[in-house]
């Protein structure tokens, strides 16, 4: 059963937000889906770099009111 | 092959540790191995509760400058040398430990912290694993 997992990186600076989505990428099993979200300027396209980097699933990219979300699919 | 990063870290300013830090864990983060050299100033910070406790490479004013920036740090919500130091450890980066510097600053093995070195070695390992890199620095 896949599933979706959260990972609040909020308030969390460089380079937090990409060690946080890697520690939930080795954790998750393959078919979940990671929503990390954050207000970390750089991380929002960085974390992308980091999914392509690893040969993994870019869901989605969204700005929501003053913090973005991803969704990466492992 | 996995893309590899290996850095020396010579240094033992609070603020280049750092910097080696952030370089590691990015790196492991977007998916690469990653082997730190610690070499020189950089081996005390190995050394048992030491790892904070270099000073600023600039303006340190007699540790006010370093007080001064650990407050800013604080502010921006930067995570600690300790944490990060442990999220290395978890996301699988290995560190080394140059002997030469151990004969030389009388550095006994149990003067570092054993269980997070994987190795005590020389300048063939370094070399060995910086030619399988695609990133090395000296910090």
């Amino acid at each position: 059963m896949s599933k979706e997992i959260k990972v609040n990186c909020m308030g969390e600076n460089c380079p937090v937000p990409l060690v946080e989505t890697r520690k939930a990428i080795n954790k998750a099993k393959e078919g979940d889906i990671l929503v990390i979200t954050g207000d970390h300027v750089s991380s929002k396209k960085e974390i992308p770099m980091a999914v392509e980097a690893m040969d993994l699933e870019l869901i989605s990219v969204k700005d929501i009111d003053d913090y973005w979300e991803i969704k990466i699919g492992v | 092959m996995k893309d590899k990063t290996t850095l020396i870290v010579e240094s033992g300013d609070y603020d280049k540790i750092y910097s080696a830090f952030i370089i590691a864990n990015g790196s492991l983060a977007m998916g690469m191995d990653v082997s730190m050299y610690f070499t020189f100033w950089g081996l005390n910070r190995l050394k048992k509760n030491k790892l904070d406790k270099g000073p600023l490479s600039k303006m340190n004013f007699l540790g006010l400058g370093k007080l001064f920036m650990k407050w800013k740090m604080k502010k921006a919500n930067v995570r600690s040398l300790e944490e990060m130091l442990n999220d290395f450890v978890q996301l699988g980066g290995k560190i080394f430990a140059c002997d030469m510097t151990m004969d030389i600053l009388g550095i006994e093995k149990e003067d570092l912290r054993e269980e997070i070195i994987t190795d005590f070695c020389a300048v063939g390992t370094y070399i060995k694993e910086a030619r399988e890199s695609e990133i090395t620095l000296y910090i």
